[in-house]
């Protein structure tokens, strides 16, 4: 939701990235303040989920200009471990397996990781078990999750539910959900969405990157950004990504550097 | 590979030191001569000098093994010292007769010699180099029956039981190594467990090489009579030489009826430099005999140390519904080799036998599994479950899996699962993205490889163990 005493918290100006020597990111601008909900659309291959990398820090990918401000800082003098310590939470598209590490020890020790960072209160095992059980129930999972290795074995629905259930133990200030509809049945995407509904306010944002304009009808976006050719090449309100669903994208086949949005 | 990954698998070996200590080290060389000089200083009786002269002769019969997988050059045997004792060798009343110098090298290696000191009761048997310098809770264990205490002392004390049970797991001729081991075994621990007791604390042999040039030699024998049940745990480290030294150490377990032996091995031996220079050659023969009806045997290994290892401890399942177990995590980095795995052998009926082995690689090093299981005609009923994981970390390393699986009788069943994994930047970054950095990152990816060994590790050994990967593992980041 816009509302009028937002906050900046993400300022990105022609940022151009590159993977193994070639340019994917070619100049994205955008603008994210608090409160808002924005979500990038675009083909395969236009740049939107190295995008979301690059903001997370992956080392695959190097920034070879412009700039990223998060809360006023610059983002690339932090260690990825720092971004997220700072509030920047990517929900993976693809979020890995790590056999033998329990699902119940990773989370507490990022919730733990967090809550010192920000000068609160960890939680010892038996607190912890209690909390996470409380906000399992919103993402409506089973409690044997917890005894599982981190996504060993889960299916694509149970990864992308334990993603948010991850941003609903970390609160994060910026949360980028890469892709967290692919896969999805209905019934979870329901889940999943309404999760993310729940966690939406105010002090936050969230980036939502998608192919498709079905996650919309759940998550209603304040601005709808289309990815092409590593620019964002439009920009506009939630009608926009209707257009896209009956028009597809080539109508946008020129290349042009939009605007910032907001 | 990353510059991230590299400084995390690279950490110095933080018992490298050597004790300045004045020591009797006997002429380097092997000959029947250096053998007769090393039951003289022994002042052994003439029945162990026949098992030595027998042994060498059935050495120099035989070749060096070349089937493992590892590579060194050749070994000179004529240049080794087979013999180091600290002086002055005099023997030792209490542990305040303990030289200062070799308490305080204990100490910093974290070993409790003082039984006042000794955590939670452990009763340890100290070698260094080639002879045993304490052994605590002598007393309090001879209260209940159980004898615990060196080799050379059993010989000397116990001559009957040495006699009764030395190389009946083992044979003199039984390979290359443990054939010299036969022959010039200097020290070692001796433990009996007498009928129907259970040991009331952990034993546990703590060796050190110290002299550069020496080898070590030792010989452990562990007998549990009926009913009875011990849990015994070893520990080793090595100073850092630029030289390789030969560490050829022969154990032997017997379990009877109902008896139940659990051998706990951390072995941190020196591995060499970064450039795989020096190094202890690790070159060991442990075989436990499941004598007894339901005795059990269990083997439990963290191996992290040795420039090589090539070590399979092994359990004979001979008794009616014996059961034998194997549980190892086995670390190589840099260029270390390892070459580790177990033998279990069926032949009483319904005997059961379960392996679970943890390796991870890293640098440029090379780990295998080599494991046989066989089971005999005779042994109907019988079962085997066996897991190989390995873990790679980088690209420059190599994870082998040799499992020699014969089966002799249509009622056993043998079950055999492996995996291979990796950590990858991926799983890293996963980890980075939820505020965890790398160094905790890959520590919890390794403790959740490893998991299913560390929990049969008594409580302090598991500490130890996941301590000692850290080290092995973790470093800065930079």
């Amino acid at each position: 939701m816009i509302h009028q005493d937002s906050k900046t918290i993400l300022e990105v100006s022609g940022l151009q990235a590159a993977v193994d020597g070639v340019e994917i990111l070619k100049g994205v601008d955008l603008i994210v303040k608090s409160g808002e909900v924005h979500a990038i659309m675009g083909t395969n291959g236009s740049g939107k989920s190295t995008f979301a990398k690059v903001l997370a820090g992956h080392s695959a990918y190097q920034v070879t200009g412009g700039s990223v401000l998060f809360e006023g800082q610059n983002l690339f003098d932090l260690e990825p471990e720092e971004r997220a310590r700072a509030g920047v939470f990517l929900a993976f598209q693809y979020p890995i397996e790590i056999p033998g590490v329990s699902n119940s020890h990773f989370l507490r020790l990022a919730y733990n990781t967090l809550q010192s960072q920000r000068g609160k209160d960890e939680l010892d095992p038996l607190e912890f078990e209690d909390f996470v059980r409380e906000k399992m129930k919103l993402l409506e999972m089973n409690p044997n999750f917890l005894d599982r290795g981190v996504n060993e074995g889960f299916s694509g629905g149970e990864k992308k539910r334990n993603e948010i259930l991850q941003m609903a133990l970390l609160e994060p200030r910026l949360a980028i959900l890469d892709e967290t509809d692919s896969g999805l049945d209905i019934d979870a995407l329901r889940i999943v969405t309404n999760g993310v509904n729940k966690l939406a306010n105010k002090d936050n944002a969230i980036i939502l990157v998608t192919h498709y304009q079905r996650m919309l009808n759940y998550i209603e976006p304040d601005y709808v950004h289309v990815m092409r050719g590593g620019r964002i090449v439009k920009t506009g309100g939630k009608e926009l990504a209707l257009d896209l669903e009956t028009r597809g994208y080539d109508w946008l086949g020129v290349e042009r550097r939009a605007p910032a949005s907001a | 590979m990353s510059a991230v990954l590299q400084n995390l698998v690279n950490q110095p070996y933080k018992h490298g030191f050597v004790t300045e200590i004045e020591s009797d080290v006997a002429p380097k060389g092997l000959n029947e001569d250096i053998i007769r000089l090393i039951s003289t200083k022994k002042n052994e009786p003439a029945w162990l000098l026949d098992f030595r002269l027998k042994a060498y002769q059935q050495w120099l019969k035989m070749e060096e093994p070349a089937w493992p997988n590892v590579k060194y050059p050749q070994i000179d045997f004529q240049a080794i010292s087979y013999y180091a004792a600290p002086k002055p060798k005099k023997k030792l009343n209490s542990m305040d007769e303990v030289d200062p110098e070799l308490l305080r090298t204990f100490e910093k290696l974290g070993v409790p010699m003082h039984e006042r000191a000794a955590l939670a009761g452990v009763a340890v048997d100290v070698i260094f180099d080639s002879v045993s310098v304490a052994t605590t809770y002598k007393q309090k264990l001879a209260e209940v029956g159980i004898i615990f205490c060196s080799i050379s002392e059993a010989v000397h004390a116990y001559p009957e039981l040495v006699k009764q049970y030395l190389g009946t797991v083992v044979p003199v001729g039984d390979n290359y190594y443990a054939a010299l081991n036969s022959a010039v075994f200097t020290d070692g621990t001796f433990c009996f467990i007498p009928k129907g007791v259970k040991c009331p604390m952990d034993l546990s042999t703590y060796f050190r090489i110290n002299t550069e040039g020496s080898g070590q030699f030792e010989r452990t024998l562990i007998v549990a009579e009926e009913g009875s049940s011990v849990s015994y745990l070893e520990g080793c480290t090595a100073p850092r030489f630029d030289t390789n030294q030969l560490h050829a150490a022969v154990v032997e377990l017997i379990a009877l009826d109902n008896a139940d032996i659990k051998y706990s091995t951390v072995q941190n031996w020196y591995a060499g430099d970064e450039k795989g220079v020096g190094g202890i050659y690790n070159f060991v023969t442990k075989r436990g005999l499941a004598k007894g009806v339901n005795s059990r045997i269990s083997w439990t290994q963290v191996e992290t140390g040795s420039a090589i290892t090539w070590k399979y401890p092994s359990c004979i399942l001979q008794g009616e519904s014996s059961v034998g177990e194997f549980y190892s995590v086995a670390v190589t980095n840099n260029y270390q080799q390892a070459d580790t795995g177990t033998k279990m052998i069926h032949i009483g009926k319904n005997t059961r036998s379960t392996i679970v082995s943890k390796g991870i690689s890293a640098g440029h090093s090379n780990n295998s599994y080599r494991g046989l299981v066989r089971i005999a005609p005779t042994a109907s009923g019988a079962r085997n479950y066996s897991q190989c994981d390995s873990m790679l970390i980088g690209d420059q390393c190599g994870a082998h899996t040799f499992p020699y699986i014969q089966v002799r009788n249509q009622n056993a069943k043998v079950e055999h699962e492996a995996s291979t994994s990796k950590i990858g930047e991926d799983q890293l970054f996963y980890f980075a993205q939820r505020g965890i950095g790398n160094e905790e990152a890959v520590s919890m990816i390794i403790n959740g490889f490893c998991k299913d060994v560390f929990q049969q590790l008594p409580m302090e050994f598991a500490v130890e163990a996941t301590k000692l990967l850290g080290f092995k593992l973790e470093g800065s980041v930079g």
